[in-house]
């Protein structure tokens, strides 16, 4: 991911599109050292498989605890400490408990710096679509997925560009109900990270497509950023 | 006042039809299922259940929600894999749902307990969930204005009790315990130890017993 010249072509970073391990790997080393994540589930739990020591960074779950550890196995699963999805994990040196509103007002307070969300849609402005699919028979669900959306100070996304049927997740305006309005800041998919914003979806890098094969698969007009930072 | 009372039958005796019910828990951990069963025991029905989930499998909650003693469940995540007792009396029709996103409950939990009238908060602005509800630009951002929630009867778990009513929880277990433990008009506490008074780090303590009614010991 060295920078490369100043060109629209040279944002291509990967000759193949990235796999589910890849792009944690990918998310995991844009995590600034020293912050306060939280990890959604499903795909962006495999982020903390990449997360290195020397980053230093403190996993937040909303059931009550900082200082997460990795999932527990053996004898040292305990139904008392459990992760947001419901499995036993482990606690970390420097690990805290605390109740559930003060867990939300970690999120809800702006004290997180990221979290990590699955999505069914992103919008061109940052809109998120996550939590229902909006069919008159889905029974609703929605956890902590809007508080963290609102309040953590970067939220970024982690899903494939394309749904089954090729068509794209990031659209002009989400057609499933929302998660929160203009909170999404990145957008890490399979062929390409977007940075969403008000002022539109920038691409960072692409992988196994040039810009213009990218804007071909997208029907929000993207922006080329003006070159790759490693 | 605080009594301690030898079976759980007898902390959840004053649970009647229609009341409203704040269970702790998250998933198993903090799930009170020995009191949730004298609950299913003593026969109340047309409750209004507040979890965080709405009953995992064949125990506790989803038991109460099979038996059709919940009239109303106030959640923020009733499908779950398990979850099959609510999935098919909320396709039937036959119980009510309101959805409220998980900070949202924990927040208005917490406002019933802390005597505040109502509050606004950026989560759920711009969604379904915020349909029909008071909302306000403030610090350029939308809020949607969300109200307490109280209950007559919280059923939680913890770890320890002291002889005055005084909690300590385990790990994750804590979860809606304090906040419901306040929250609610009559506070039933199961607990594994009872210590005496003076057992417990005042340091330490996690929920002061002026909000616990009820304790009883649980093998």
């Amino acid at each position: 991911m060295s920078a490369q010249t100043n060109s629209q072509a040279s944002i291509q970073t990967s000759d193949k599109p990235l796999g589910r391990e890849q792009l944690a790997e990918l998310v995991a080393r844009d995590i600034a050292p020293g912050s306060f994540v939280n990890l959604g589930i499903g795909q962006p739990t495999l982020v903390s498989n990449y997360l290195k020591p020397e980053q230093n960074i403190t996993l937040h779950t909303e059931n009550g605890m900082l200082g997460m550890g990795p999932e527990a196995e053996g004898d040292d699963i305990d139904g008392d400490l459990i992760n947001a999805g419901k499995i036993p994990v482990t606690e970390l040196p420097g690990a805290s408990y605390f109740h559930h509103a003060d867990s939300f007002a970690i999120m809800r307070g702006g004290h997180l710096d990221i979290c990590v969300l699955g999505a069914f849609q992103v919008s061109a402005t940052g809109d998120l679509a996550n939590w229902h699919t909006g069919a008159p028979d889905a029974i609703p669900a929605v956890g902590g997925a809007m508080d963290l959306a609102t309040g953590a100070k970067d939220v970024f996304v982690m899903m494939t560009l394309l749904t089954r049927d090729g068509a794209s997740k990031i659209v002009e305006a989400c057609t499933y109900p929302l998660t929160g309005v203009g909170c999404v800041t990145r957008v890490y998919t399979d062929k390409a990270v977007f940075l969403t914003g008000p002022d539109g979806v920038t691409v960072r890098e692409t992988f196994g497509c040039t810009f213009e094969e990218l804007q071909e698969l997208v029907p929000v007009p993207l922006k080329a950023a003006a070159a790759v930072v490693g | 006042m605080l009594t301690f009372v030898d079976s759980v039958n007898e902390a959840v005796s004053g649970i009647k039809d229609g009341s409203t019910v704040m269970i702790g828990g998250f998933g198993n951990a903090g799930q009170p299922f020995e009191l949730i069963d004298a609950l299913m025991a003593c026969g109340a029905k047309d409750l209004t259940v507040v979890n965080n989930n709405a009953g995992q499998g064949d125990q506790g909650l989803a038991l109460l929600i099979k038996e059709g003693r919940v009239k109303k469940m106030i959640c923020s995540f009733p499908r779950q894999s398990d979850s099959w007792h609510f999935d098919a009396k909320f396709h039937a029709g036959e119980i009510e749902l309101e959805l409220v996103p998980q900070g949202n409950l924990a927040e208005r939990i917490r406002a019933a307990g802390a005597g505040i009238g109502g509050f606004f908060t950026p989560t759920g602005y711009g969604t379904m969930l915020a349909e029909g509800k008071e909302t306000r630009i403030i610090d350029g951002r939308g809020q949607v204005f969300e109200m307490p929630i109280h209950a007559d009867v919280a059923l939680i778990k913890a770890l320890k009790a002291d002889g005055v009513g005084n909690l300590v929880y385990r790990k994750t277990a804590r979860n809606f315990g304090p906040i419901m433990a306040a929250a609610a008009k009559h506070t039933v506490v199961q607990v594994s130890e009872i210590v005496p008074t003076g057992g417990l780090d005042p340091e330490n303590i996690v929920t002061p017993g002026i909000y616990v009614n009820s304790i009883v010991k649980v093998a």
